[in-house]
């Protein structure tokens, strides 16, 4: 009887730490979920695609290496060198940005980040929203502005898929400051909405491999693990039920 | 063959006796022949999980300074290189990080544990102030930890803690700047960290848990009833010395232990493989930016087992008056022994007042860590954070009141242990 008091007093105290972190992990609202998986090897290799194609140019992903980008995503080591590797550096080396940081700084006002922990710092929501989210502001130096990130000094490097979109804000009204509305296409892009979506989320994905690549084997890994313990624990259970037995 | 296996295991047993004739009597002291309380409940495993977690963090933390390079320049990068180059790295470090915050989770259980039962009462006051000292230290360790992987938060938090010694009158300044050896958290307060986090202070913690286990011996375990098993009758399967309530500690608790355990690895293992961040809970988001003196993060806040101390000292409108509750929080647990006057240990026998009492402490402190997790910008949240800190302390006044004056209706006490598994 007590036992039993004993595994359900377990599995409430297993369960509130196992809720706690959804209860506190309440992402900035108003961001749609990015919906991405690390499990789709294709939107990996797609993701990777597209970043090497439009984000490389400005920003290194300083601590991945070419070669475990072909390792993980099951690329051989030509289609990486060939289609990625922009900079000319060997395969074992890591992803560095084509544009010196100094250029970027007198460019866009601020160097472009290195985006390798991107995704652990800001979450995947933040960057799949912030990839979607540049509109055409005239009063901004590069004529961009961005509702996820206001005043980001980035252009939208993704703007001939997109298009371009304006915003539309709602007045300052009272105390309440002006606040945005809704987005409208200004000049379309080559792609759908649809197309686009699949497009933030693919560089999301990707992203989110880069700043974890453990992630894609954590979770395999810890199934075994899991089943071994619960094997474990299931055998210690019996052990101390022998032992237990005759004491009265 | 048995017969010849006995006695090549007493030969050597004889080989071990006639060179060091104690140390068997000091195995049985400590695992056969100590007899713990038969009626220990679940709450009673939350000392030997702290044990694992220490083992866990000195066995992963001993892999982890094999490629961490402490220094400003090297850290961030080093703790990345450990989870992408290093085989099988990410899980040292996630078994690293994910058990500094189960050391937390244990310890504050055991912590609550030992105020339910009375476990800090005559005699094991000493076995109480032991355990406060290994809390304190774990604090620093912890603290210091934090600070090594060199991102934001690391720098940030370690800037905010330091200056708390600032509050202090005349020497403040003084003291901050001797502590960090700059006047900001920089290499050299890396380096220093990472020798105290690594050596000094896993010293003092492992001898500060050796003494606690040996005071614990001396005078034995409580239990759920709060029962002295050694005052009750003598007798039992093994010894007619022995506790009639008490059972081997070897076999029978390491058994126990033993599947406790596992359910307890089962937890921490889908924590490590499935949300080693448990939502940025455990590996905070910021400290995945590397440490940046010219960048301070919108909300600068501790782990989430600083927290409920952190609320105390913003919710105080004086700096140094917040550093003194804050303290002052974890000091008034030292004096908890003297503070109560009750003879009945257990839960389960004394006063309502002490039972709603210690509800009322428990939501304090969890409320308080919910608020010092926060902005801290809501001044209605303010409001609420000193009425819980005036709760928190006024638990310890009221016990005080409520025992020594003889307010407290306690129930009978058995005689004996009432059940067990």
């Amino acid at each position: 009887m007590r036992t039993t008091r004993n595994l359900l007093g377990s599995i409430v105290i297993g369960m509130m730490l196992i809720g706690a972190p959804a209860a506190m992990a309440s992402s900035a609202e108003g961001l749609a979920p990015a919906n991405n998986s690390l499990s789709d090897i294709g939107s990996l290799q797609n993701g990777a695609k597209l970043y090497f194609n439009y984000c490389s140019g400005c920003h290194s992903l300083n601590l991945m290496r070419f070669s475990r980008i072909a390792e993980d995503l099951k690329l051989t080591e030509d289609q990486v060198m060939q289609n990625f590797n922009f900079s000319g550096v060997n395969f074992g080396e890591r992803v560095p940005a084509k544009m010196n940081p100094a250029d970027g700084k007198q460019w866009f006002g601020a160097a472009p980040p290195d985006l390798s922990l991107m995704a652990r710092a800001k979450g995947v929501d933040y960057i799949y929203n912030y990839l979607k989210s540049f509109y055409l502001d005239p009063s901004r130096p590069l004529g961009w502005n961005n509702t996820v990130f206001p005043n980001a000094s980035m252009p939208n490097p993704l703007w001939e898929l997109q298009g371009l979109q304006t915003a539309s804000f709602a007045p300052a009204h009272g105390d309440q400051p002006a606040h945005f509305e809704k987005f409208e296409l200004h000049q379309a892009g080559s792609m759908s909405s649809e197309e686009f979506n699949k497009v933030a989320r693919d560089i999301t994905n990707f992203l989110e491999y880069t700043a974890e690549p453990a992630a894609l084997k954590r979770t395999s890994v810890g199934i075994w693990v899991l089943l071994f313990l619960t094997l474990f624990t299931l055998l210690a259970y019996f052990l101390k039920q022998e032992y237990w037995k005759d004491v009265h | 063959m048995a017969n010849r296996l006995t006695q090549a295991a007493s030969g050597v047993q004889d080989w071990f006796n006639d060179r060091a004739p104690s140390f068997l009597p000091f195995y049985r002291k400590h695992m056969t022949e100590y007899y713990a309380p038969k009626n220990f409940n679940i709450w009673y495993i939350f000392g030997v999980l702290s044990m694992v977690v220490l083992v866990n963090q000195i066995v992963t933390g001993i892999f982890l300074t094999m490629f961490f390079k402490p220094s400003a320049a090297e850290a961030f990068a080093s703790v990345e290189y450990i989870m992408r180059d290093v085989e099988w790295g990410w899980l040292i470090r996630y078994m690293h990080s994910t058990g500094a915050s189960a050391f937390f989770v244990v310890v504050y259980i055991h912590m609550f544990r030992g105020v339910m039962y009375g476990s800090y009462k005559k005699p094991r006051e000493l076995v109480w102030l032991l355990g406060m000292l290994i809390y304190l230290v774990l604090m620093a360790e912890a603290f210091m930890g934090y600070v090594l992987p060199w991102g934001q938060m690391s720098f940030w938090g370690a800037k905010v803690i330091i200056s708390l010694f600032g509050a202090i009158p005349y020497v403040g300044d003084i003291l901050t700047e001797w502590i960090m050896g700059d006047y900001l958290p920089s290499d050299a307060t890396l380096n220093r960290f990472f020798a105290l986090h690594v050596i000094a202070l896993p010293l003092v913690l492992l001898l500060l848990v050796v003494l606690h286990v040996f005071a614990l011996h001396e005078v034995g375990s409580n239990n759920p009833d709060g029962v002295e098993i050694k005052k009750g009758p003598k007798g039992n399967r093994w010894s007619a010395n022995a506790p009639a309530d008490g059972v081997p500690f070897h076999p029978y608790f390491t058994v126990k232990d033993l599947f406790y355990t596992g359910c307890f690895l089962l937890i921490c293992a889908f924590i490590i493989f499935f949300a080693p961040t448990f939502g940025g809970l455990f590996l905070e988001h910021d400290n995945f930016i590397e440490a940046n003196r010219l960048v301070t993060p919108e909300h600068i806040k501790p782990t989430w087992y600083y927290t409920p101390f952190y609320a105390m000292l913003r919710v105080v409108p004086n700096k140094l008056a917040g550093v003194l509750t804050m303290f002052g929080a974890i000091a008034i647990l030292f004096l908890l022994p003297w503070l109560d006057r009750g003879k009945v240990k257990s839960w389960r026998y004394r006063g309502t007042g002490f039972r709603v009492g210690l509800f009322v402490l428990a939501i304090c402190f969890v409320w308080l860590g919910k608020i010092g997790a926060g902005p801290g910008t809501d001044p209605v949240e303010t409001i609420i954070g000193r009425v819980l800190t005036v709760s928190y302390f006024g638990f310890f006044i009221f016990l005080w009141v409520y025992t020594a004056f003889g307010f407290e209706k306690t129930k009978p006490v058995p005689e004996r242990v009432t059940s067990h598994d």
